[in-house]
């Protein structure tokens, strides 16, 4: 059964002569667990940064719940339920854990912009934060600036941020970039953990990952779509196998 | 307490008044009784002290760097000292207060353009506000006085009943209790979501952006609230002078001011009272000694200040406390 929550058609971005994403069809169903992968360079960023409106397309369009969300800007999508996390980390550095989730649960509360009562006042914030800091097992942290954190946990931060926000739709661009693969199962056992009713588009290097979390996979080179399906399809792909080993050559 | 009833708390504790925040106020009401031939000096100290603060609500929380901020005490200069010495209009609070006014509409004017830059564009851009407001008001003469400055300021006594007196007693008073009001509405800002909002705007606006806050409206916000703020200060320096000159608009003003913010410590609030008590106190007793010379001394400090004191002359006393409680636990 389709029940889409995010349609992308026809999408398409170049900076002059180089295109980053072609021609783009792409549909993220409700609740899925959705991989998108593709070698370095294959505009697998861009993508999200064209559906989180950091980047203006230069055609196509996109929808949000059957919404043309084509023309909103970043903060407007995020209050509609777009969050995402960054493959190199985006945080308050100087500020404490809580600190940082604190920020993103003001917001979507909509009382980042109240200036004359303090924080303390609204204890709802403090809670949801607690709450979020302790299904990741941070409570011990939560009073740690982000410098003082060892880059593993860091990441996890990285993530319950965009989980303060709410989303209904979550894009985690390479979460467990950086960290040892020993590490990275915790992020991955995070990340499949999620409430299903968000709807998870991981971009994803490492294969095993990606199989071991998706239920779909969405296959980019040169920012278009080569093929699309269930893990298994894509595994069996002769095409995949050749962009990868390809890239692994390289390498 | 545990680590959970600890985070719970830490707001509440971060907000709560300390108990060596009373010593700026007792320090000011002490100076009257202790230095009482120096109340025209302190009306300045106390003056200075509310346009760092202004400033470092800009600068120190929201990250906005400014060379500019002169351009908001000049008009608040201007405003309390044009509709005095033009309209006749002598009641000071009602000018001050226009002043503060008029000085947050420019602010939120210029700001909504200014802020759509970052960085060096913003910063020269800042730069060129303060010194086309300067130009404005020099060309403007015949309602500016220009470059001779304008005179014929006077003000009624404070409320009625306090004359303004050749020792500056009154205005000394007066600016305290501005200052105080001043700084209770910044510290109660600066301790709030909004608050909390521009230091995260300061320290990663991306995030900020993707998180979905209006990061542009936000610090438009900011800076007119800031540019009001300095406006009041400009406008306490028209009346306690009655005197305004192109000076209050001029680079050295925005250039000094930021001086003493770094200097005394940015983003802590408390970095506007030790810096301008620092830096004025320096002035002026390196200007009794060597009147060509002092800058030097002052240029030196700075230095010192930047290479070794890295959040001014307050980084020193958090760095001597948690040596102290290093060693005690």
């Amino acid at each position: 059964m389709s029940d889409p929550v995010l349609e992308v058609i026809g999408l398409w971005k170049n900076f002059g002569a180089l295109e980053v994403a072609h021609n783009i069809d792409f549909t993220l169903q409700r609740g899925a667990r959705h991989a998108l992968i593709g070698p370095n360079g294959a505009g697998k960023t861009t993508f999200i940064d064209l559906i989180t409106g950091v980047l203006a397309p230069s055609g196509g369009q996109i929808l949000l719940n059957g919404q043309d969300i084509t023309g909103l800007g970043q903060a407007e999508r995020s209050r509609r339920g777009i969050a995402r996390t960054f493959q190199i980390n985006q945080l308050f550095r100087g500020l404490t854990v809580l600190e940082n989730v604190a920020l993103a649960i003001a917001e979507r509360q909509g009382i980042a912009s109240s200036m004359f009562r303090p924080l303390s006042f609204y204890s709802e914030i403090t809670d949801e934060a607690m709450e979020l800091l302790g299904n990741f097992e941070l409570s011990d942290d939560a009073l740690r600036r982000i410098d003082e954190l060892p880059y593993g946990r860091q990441r996890l931060v990285e993530i319950v941020i965009a989980l303060g926000q709410r989303p209904s739709i979550l894009l985690l661009d390479e979460p467990a970039a950086g960290i040892p693969s020993s590490e990275s199962q915790h992020i991955l056992d995070a990340a499949s953990a999620l409430a299903s009713d968000i709807t998870v588009l991981i971009i994803e290097h490492d294969m095993e990952i990606v199989f071991s979390v998706a239920d779909y996979i969405t296959v980019l080179v040169s920012g278009a779509v080569l093929i699309e399906g269930e893990p298994e399809v894509i595994a069996a792909d002769e095409r995949v196998r050749a962009v990868y080993l390809g890239e692994a050559n390289r390498d | 307490m545990t680590p959970d009833a600890e985070a719970r708390s830490y707001f509440s504790r971060r907000s709560r008044l300390k108990w060596w925040e009373g010593l700026p106020w007792i320090l000011a009401v002490a100076t009257f009784f202790v230095l009482p031939d120096y109340m025209a000096f302190g009306t300045q100290v106390l003056i200075t002290i509310i346009f760092a603060l202004s400033l470092d609500l800009v600068v120190g929380f929201a990250g906005i760097v400014t060379l500019g901020h002169a351009a908001y005490f000049g008009v608040g200069a201007y405003t309390a000292g044009m509709v005095s010495a033009h309209l006749g209009w002598t009641e000071p609070i009602s000018a001050l207060l226009l002043a503060g006014f008029v000085a947050a509409i420019v602010g939120f004017i210029t700001g909504a353009v200014l802020l759509r830059y970052h960085g060096l564009t913003l910063l020269m851009l800042t730069l060129a506000t303060a010194i086309c407001l300067q130009e404005f008001a020099n060309v403007n003469e015949d309602v500016t006085g220009g470059f001779d400055g304008l005179t014929g300021i006077s003000f009624a006594p404070l409320l009625g009943l306090f004359e303004y007196d050749l020792w500056g007693h009154t205005y000394y008073w007066y600016s305290m209790v501005v200052l105080f009001l001043v700084f209770v509405v910044v510290r109660i800002m600066v301790n709030s979501p909004f608050g909390l909002s521009l230091v995260g705007i300061r320290e990663n606006s991306a995030r900020m952006h993707a998180i979905g806050t209006p990061v542009y409206r936000r610090l438009v916000t900011v800076y007119g609230v800031s540019a009001g703020i300095a406006g009041l200060a400009g406008g306490l320096f028209a009346e306690s002078n009655a005197y305004v000159t192109l000076d209050v608009l001029s680079f050295a003003r925005s250039g000094t001011i930021l001086i003493i913010l770094i200097l005394g410590g940015v983003g802590r609030l408390y970095g506007a009272f030790a810096g301008a008590v620092a830096y004025l106190v320096l002035e002026d007793e390196l200007a009794k000694m060597s009147p060509e010379f002092w800058e030097f001394g002052v240029g030196l400090l700075l230095v010192l200040t930047v290479m070794f004191a890295r959040g001014g002359l307050l980084g020193i006393f958090d760095r001597l406390r948690k040596l102290f409680s290093r060693a005690t636990s």
